[in-house]
């Protein structure tokens, strides 16, 4: 039962209002169907909007680029200082959602978002995330959308955020603001895998909230890409997505990045294949070697055998496309 | 919890007292009487809610009343001109993008923001279907609903 809704001005007050019971709120998107299907308990609402949280696009000088929290994902993808550097980005952006609903998200609640899984979202089912210790049906269940890598006996929900997948490939760091101050936090090591612990989402601390991504000079200047796979042609999570980055020196691979999306519940780093292709030139069966030894450690559901394949043609087409080796992304930019 | 709330909408003040928890979609068709916008999924699904939000399209069913205090709310009542259609209410009639009507004024609101984005080559069916995503229609008029934007977007085109 919601409470009270404040204005706070600046981030510190926006803190303090939050305390240990108040939800932050930007864009929406996220939160107000939360609380209407009633699955969690909103007490009090402290909108971001009007404090000092960052909302613009800027390149640093030593060529870093810095994405403030409250940036709308519409504005940061048609940004050109991100349309220009980073490809991966802007298609994973423009793969998100709805134009509508991506003039209202912000970049930090896109990030923050909780799980689509149908059980959790529905309170009428057992949910381990949401009464701890009260099962998950999915594992035995309707789990077509679930995970294959990263999941436990106590959850198998994914995370679908597809920015976080491009991000993660851009070896992004997060900046935070929390009752301790400033620090910064490395996106890989944002989310927590369920474990035993599934309803631990984050490492962030209580009240503490994102401020700004930022992407590192070394991410850009190499050529990437976004593969999203689903049911429909838009407006869809994904059933699987590849991110992709690729850099070469003298034809051969320098700097590799894939991360998978839409299979675990954090973006799913291939470093196994990374390490593979460092030094070796960019080729189809040189990429395709390079990902079995990631691939042979997933650890699929009853239902969703199929995603490994499917995960694994998405990360080879990903890779193609950012080394101009040609292919369909299905994605926009 | 209920509180009063002045909205902006198709240049008129509107106060009104809500829940905090109402959404702006709710606001605008049970208290300000303006049942034009429609209520299709109320989960941000559809498109069936789409207004005008400081001239940007946004669903009004993922959004509370309390947040858009003060904001320039555009709804497909605030479109004509007294008895003059938009291009966009014409064409669409023009061009029979529509059947039963319910997904119409999302549609239009839409149209509408989608063509002040100012993308490159907005009458192209490929584009506009992309940028259109987010608008079902169960009628299933898309064929019409694209004709329609194209002729607003590109004139000589139809």
């Amino acid at each position: 039962m919601l409470t009270s809704y404040d204005r706070p001005g600046s981030v510190p007050e926006a803190l303090r209002l939050r305390g240990s019971e108040g939800s932050y709120i930007a864009g929406g998107t996220e939160l107000v169907p939360l609380m209407r299907a009633g699955i969690a308990d909103f007490r009090r609402l402290v909108d971001l909007r009007w404090t000092d949280l960052p909302a613009a696009v800027h390149l640093a000088p030593d060529g870093m680029l810095v994405l403030g929290a409250a940036a709308k994902m519409a504005d940061v993808a048609q940004h050109p200082a991100v349309r220009e550097r980073c490809p991966v980005l802007v298609q994973a952006l423009l793969a998100s959602a709805s134009p509508q609903v991506r003039n209202m998200a912000t970049l930090g609640g896109n990030l923050l978002q909780r799980t689509r899984c149908g059980y959790f979202r529905d309170g009428a089912f057992n949910c381990n995330k949401r009464e701890p210790g009260s099962g998950c049906p999915a594992q035995e269940g309707d789990h077509r959308r679930h995970a294959i890598f990263g999941g436990s006996p106590a959850c198998v929900a994914v995370h679908a955020s597809d920015l976080a997948v491009a991000l993660t490939a851009l070896d992004a760091c997060l900046t935070l603001h929390g009752p301790e101050g400033e620090r910064r936090l490395p996106l890989a090591e944002l989310y927590l895998d369920p474990g035993e612990t599934p309803w631990r989402e984050t490492a962030l601390a209580e009240r503490e909230l994102i401020l700004a991504v930022e992407i590192p000079a070394e991410a850009m200047g190499a050529s990437s890409a976004y593969v999203k796979v689903r049911d429909r042609a838009a407006f869809e999570f994904a059933l699987v997505s590849a991110a992709a980055m690729v850099r070469l020196d003298a034809g051969r691979i320098a700097k590799v990045a894939i991360a998978l999306g839409g299979v675990a519940p954090r973006p799913w780093r291939l470093h196994g294949a990374e390490a593979r292709l460092i030094g070796q030139p960019l080729t189809e069966d040189a990429v395709a070697a390079a990902l079995h030894v990631d691939f042979a450690a997933a650890r699929p559901l009853r239902g969703n055998g199929f995603k490994v394949e499917l995960a694994r043609r998405a990360a080879e087409r990903a890779m193609a496309l950012a080394g101009g080796l040609g292919g369909v992304a299905g994605c926009r930019d | 919890m209920k509180r009063t709330v002045r909205l902006n909408v198709n240049g008129d003040a509107r106060v009104i007292d809500v829940e905090i928890g109402a959404t702006l979609l709710d606001a605008l068709r049970d208290h300000a009487g303006l049942t034009g916008t429609k209520k299709g999924c109320d989960a941000g699904a559809c498109g069936a809610c789409t207004v005008l939000v400081d001239g940007r399209r946004v669903n009004s069913c993922l959004t509370l009343a309390v947040m858009t205090e003060g904001a320039e709310i555009t709804t497909i009542e605030g479109l004509a001109s007294g008895e003059e259609l938009h291009p966009l209410q014409r064409e669409f009639i023009e061009h029979d993008g529509l059947q039963c009507g319910y997904c119409t004024p999302g549609q239009i609101m839409s149209a509408l923001g989608y063509l002040r984005e100012g993308h490159p080559s907005p009458a192209e069916p490929a584009i506009i279907r992309e940028w259109m995503s987010g608008n079902l229609c169960r009628c299933g008029a898309y064929p019409n609903i694209v004709a329609a934007i194209a002729a607003v977007a590109e004139p000589s085109r139809c």
